[in-house]
Formats: structure tokens, C-alpha cells, sequence
């Protein structure tokens, strides 16, 4: 019980550091929102242009939703790069916590984080487009598979963090390959079903893909939890499996990273 | 310049302490545990697109008893901070072995985190936040409260000359040696048993040099703390340590008492001789040397 709430603290202590950080950072929070406003808004635009509801609700909620699963990530991804930036890596890896921790501590924050940042933007949409009807929404689903979603992702983002732990030049700026892949294959903006063969069955393996029919389910259409099963099970399974595959392969990193002195160079 | 090394340093009264040859574990009930026992211990790097082993340490030795302050000396490159790291846990040991307070750096891991921290020469923040902000985030990975961790930061940066009106702005407007202060008191806010000093007063000015030697003198008096200090500046060695190890291409060439090393290097020159003399002689070169490669680093 001592140790989990030791590890606990931890975790809380990564929480508090990156809400001090953001704090900081405020000008830049204020400028990566606009960035997201005015990006959610051209996209949705394209929808209002064809004078269709349902295309402009499908183009929203991709881009809404695909904006809180990439702060997710980002959050998630950038654990190791932020620290090799400062400097402080070799600090906290010193420290006397479980890798865990320190990555729970990142993923809720990450999760808090988008949950506002994805608020704020979907409140300026509807704002914009006042015509669009949400009454038969149902938000309990859209909420539940953004949760979902967060919990499959955070093994993806794992596996992301690994690589400014072993590229220390370009490891970071290698996530953004993995985003890009991710959004390609995930039906963001468009069926996965216009995808080529071989790229729809790469379309299974993204939880972006579940996450985000569910959400146009639950947001369009008023479906429950209970009828989009087709789709839980798939975003349970990739947490159950990424999450310990995540931590079993930053750990190996780490070890890596010890054996050659990688934790050292500051990028 | 070739190095000297004088492999029969290693024994009698200017060579290293003797070393257990069993297991530690089994010497326990009959001996105080050393803070800091290293043995054997090995560490070599690959470099460069040939794979080229490149040793950073080699066999080195070491036993360290608790409330020692223990320096180690040695040209740029000499294994120093890699054999700080290697204490730290930050890097494997290829061959060899390291306990801290009887617990073994691997198979303990997290025991010996408790038990150590480390200051090293770049005072490493997350530049934007406070001291405090910075302070509290090191504190709770050590399992401490906000209201004790914010009470004990302000005592220890207040006797470190930073007052409680400095300790909210960014850190990055503060000084280098105000900053370096501060990773000083990050350290000392875990209470660590082993304390890892790696060049804590390198690119200080005088009197902010002169305020962490201090600080470390009231730390033997007050703290029941063991130190670890690696160094280029010998006046602050022979200040402040009461052994010193020299490291030479990853390899312990020299260990004694400063006065001890000093007796030694005197006898073999035939004159009066100072602790350079003794840097010189085990390392083949000297400070201005090292200057001018820290120099030529910058510039690079």
C-alpha cells in the first residue's frame, strides 16, 4: 500500500509539473488553441461549402476528435523529449519511481488537457455553425469513447516516447510519423472504406478508427454504448494490449539507453 | 605528454584501501557497511560508425565510508562523470559491481535511488518554471509532501543566500550560480545518505564558489551525509575531501589522503610538493592543459 501511494505521489507530481508548465506557457496554449480553432474550422468549412449537414458534421467531429487524440498523444509522446530538452532526464529517471507512474501521471494529465482544449474548440464550432442540430446527440457515447479512446492511445503514446528516448536528435520529430500514418489509416475525414484493401486492414489495428465511429454514432445518430459493441471491444483490447506491450518496450529502452549512454545527450 | 602511472601506488601506504574478497554480504555482521563500494567495476562505450570500444572505466575500485567527503580527480575524460553515473544507476556496468549502503545498484535498484542524488555541472531545469515549481516536482518523485517540500526548500535555499521573494520568478532569469545553488538544494531536499557532487562548482564565480564550499563543509558537520565530489579545482579538494581518488584513463592510478598523496609526490620529486604536483605527476598533464581543452570544447 506504501509503494502504490509512493508511486501514486509520483504520478501526481508529473500531473502538477506539466500543469505548471502549461501555466507558463500560457501565450503559447493561447496560440496552439487558435492554431486548433482555425484548423477544426477550415475543415468544417469544406462541409458547409457542399451545403451538406451530414458532411459537415462528419468533418467536425474528425476534427475535433482527432485534435483531442492527437493532444493525447503528443502529451504522451513528448514525456522523454521535453525532458531531454531541458536537460532534466538523467534527474528523473535518478528518481526512486516505477516507469509507470511517471506515464500515468502524463496520461491523465494528457487527458484532462485534451478534454479542455477539445471543449473550448468544439464550443467555438457550434458557435460558427449555429444551424447544425445536436438535440438527438448522445453524449454519454460521445464522452465514453473519448475515454476509450485515451486508454488505447496511451500505449500507442508509449511506444512513441521511445523514440527521442533512442533518436536523441531526431526522435521526437520521428512521432510525427507515426501520427501522420495513424491519421492516414484512421477515417478522419473520409470512409475507410474508399481506402485501398491492404490499408483497410491497417485501419483495424488504429483505435482512431473505432474512437471516431463511434463518436459520429453517438453525435449523428444518438446511438448507445451498448449498440456501438462492435467498437468497444476492438478499443478494450488495444489498451489491455499496448498498455503493458508500451511499458515492456520502454523499459527495454531504457535499458538500451543506459547501455550506451543515450540518456545523457541533450537534444 | 605520456602519462605516469605507478601501478605500486596501489598498494602500501599510498595505495588503495584493501578490498574485501568475499561477497560483502557475508563481511556484514562483522564490519561497518561501506556507503559506497565499488568493485571491478567496467565500462566501456562503442563509438563511431567503425564500432569502435572506446573504455571509460576500467576495474576501478573504490570503498567509501559513511560521512567520508571523497574526491576524485582526473583530466577531462579521465572516466570521471561516467563513474558518477554509473553510482547513479544512469549507466550499466559492463563488469563489476557497486552498493550503496550494503545494497547492490542493480538488484536494489530502487533502494539506492532512495538513498542518493547527484549535482552536476550543467544545473539542469525546466527553465521556465520557479525554483519552487522546480523544487516541488523533485520533492514528490522523492515521496515528499507539498507543505513539508515547500517548508524545507525555503530553509535550505535561504541558507544557500536565495531568498523566498527569488523563488517564484522563472528560473532561467536567475544566475548560473544562483541556478547551480538551486540544484544543490534539489539535491539535499531528498536527504540523500550518498551525495554525488560532479563538478558542482565548475563556471561558478568566486564568491558563489566560496558559498557551496561552505555548504559543503556544514553538510559534514550537520548532515549525516557521504559525499562524492568530482573536481578540477584542486584547492577545493584539498579543502574539502578527506580522500582522494585520481582517475586516469579510466583507471585508478592514485588513492590517498590529500596530505598522504602530497608526502608521496614530494618524496619522489625530492622537493616540496602541492596537490598539481600530484595531479601532474598522476596524470601526465597539466591544469592549464585541461583549461585549454575545455577552452578549444567551447569553441567547438
Amino acid at each position: 500500500m506504501t509503494i502504490v501511494a509512493h508511486e501514486l505521489k509520483a504520478s501526481y507530481a508529473f500531473i502538477e509539473r506539466n500543469f505548471f508548465l502549461t501555466r507558463r506557457y500560457w501565450g503559447w496554449e493561447i496560440a496552439f488553441l487558435v492554431y486548433s480553432v482555425a484548423g477544426a474550422l477550415s475543415i468544417s468549412l469544406i462541409g458547409a461549402d457542399q451545403g451538406s449537414p451530414t458532411l459537415l458534421l462528419t468533418l467536425m467531429v474528425g476534427a475535433i476528435f482527432w485534435n483531442y487524440l492527437s493532444v493525447v498523444f503528443s502529451w504522451i509522446a513528448e514525456t522523454i523529449s521535453v525532458e531531454r530538452w531541458e536537460g532534466t532526464l538523467e534527474y528523473t529517471m535518478m528518481a526512486p519511481i516505477r516507469r509507470w507512474s511517471q506515464l500515468l501521471g502524463s496520461v491523465l494529465y494528457a487527458m484532462v488537457y485534451g478534454l479542455v482544449h477539445t471543449t473550448v474548440i468544439l464550443i467555438v464550432l457550434i458557435l460558427f455553425f449555429p444551424q447544425l442540430d445536436l438535440a438527438g446527440a448522445n453524449p454519454v457515447t460521445v464522452l465514453a469513447f473519448m475515454l476509450l479512446g485515451s486508454f488505447s492511445f496511451v500505449g500507442i503514446g508509449m511506444i512513441a516516447a521511445i523514440l527521442p528516448l533512442l533518436y536523441v536528435e531526431r526522435g521526437a520529430q520521428m512521432t510525427f510519423v507515426l501520427q501522420s500514418c495513424l491519421l492516414l489509416v484512421s477515417g478522419v475525414y473520409y470512409s475507410v472504406e474508399i481506402l485501398p484493401p491492404w490499408m483497410q486492414v491497417l485501419s483495424h489495428l488504429s483505435p482512431a478508427t473505432y474512437v471516431l465511429h463511434g463518436v459520429r454514432a453517438g453525435l449523428l445518430k444518438g446511438t448507445s454504448v451498448v449498440d456501438l459493441f462492435g467498437d468497444v471491444w476492438p478499443l478494450l483490447v488495444m489498451g489491455v494490449v499496448f498498455i503493458p506491450f508500451g511499458l515492456w518496450a520502454f523499459g527495454r529502452a531504457e535499458r538500451y539507453a543506459k547501455r550506451t549512454g543515450k540518456l545523457k545527450r541533450v537534444g | 605528454m605520456t602519462a605516469i602511472v605507478l601501478p605500486e601506488l596501489k598498494n602500501g601506504s599510498g595505495g588503495l584501501p584493501s578490498q574485501p574478497t568475499q561477497p560483502v554480504a557475508s563481511h556484514r555482521r562483522d564490519i561497518a557497511v561501506p556507503a559506497l563500494l565499488i568493485e571491478d567495476a567496467s565500462k566501456r562505450f562503442i563509438v563511431g560508425r567503425k564500432r569502435k570500444p572506446v573504455v571509460a572505466i576500467s576495474h576501478v575500485s573504490m570503498r567509501l565510508e559513511r560521512g567520508d567527503i571523497h574526491g576524485i580527480l582526473g583530466a577531462n575524460g579521465s572516466g570521471k562523470s561516467t563513474l558518477i553515473r554509473l553510482i547513479s544507476g544512469l549507466l550499466t556496468l559492463d563488469e563489476g559491481r557497486v552498493e550503496v549502503f550494503g545494497h547492490d545498484i542493480v538488484r536494489d535498484e530502487m533502494a539506492v535511488k532512495r538513498l542518493i542524488n547527484r549535482v552536476s555541472v550543467d544545473a539542469a531545469f525546466f527553465k521556465k518554471l520557479s525554483p519552487m515549481e522546480n523544487l516541488l516536482f523533485a520533492a514528490r518523485l522523492y515521496g515528499m509532501d507539498g507543505t513539508r517540500a515547500k517548508r524545507e526548500a525555503l530553509q535550505i535555499l535561504a541558507r544557500l543566500g536565495i531568498g523566498a521573494n527569488r523563488t517564484t520568478r522563472p528560473i532561467e532569469q536567475m544566475s548560473r550560480g544562483m541556478q547551480q545553488k538551486v540544484a544543490i538544494a534539489r539535491a539535499l531536499l531528498t536527504s540523500p545518505t550518498l551525495l554525488l557532487l560532479d563538478e558542482p562548482t565548475t563556471g561558478l564565480d568566486p564568491r558563489s564558489k566560496l558559498d557551496v564550499q561552505t555548504f559543503i563543509e556544514e553538510l559534514r558537520e550537520t548532515h549525516d551525509a557521504t559525499i562524492v565530489l568530482t573536481t578540477h579545482d584542486l584547492a577545493e579538494a584539498e579543502r574539502l575531501c578527506g580522500r582522494i581518488t585520481i582517475l586516469n584513463d579510466g583507471r585508478v592510478v592514485a588513492e590517498d589522503t590529500p596530505d598522504g598523496l602530497i608526502a608521496l609526490v614530494a618524496s619522489r620529486l625530492g622537493r616540496p610538493a602541492t596537490l598539481e604536483d600530484v595531479f601532474m605527476t598522476f596524470t601526465g598533464r597539466s591544469l592549464d592543459d585541461d583549461v585549454e581543452e575545455d577552452e578549444s570544447e567551447s569553441d567547438d
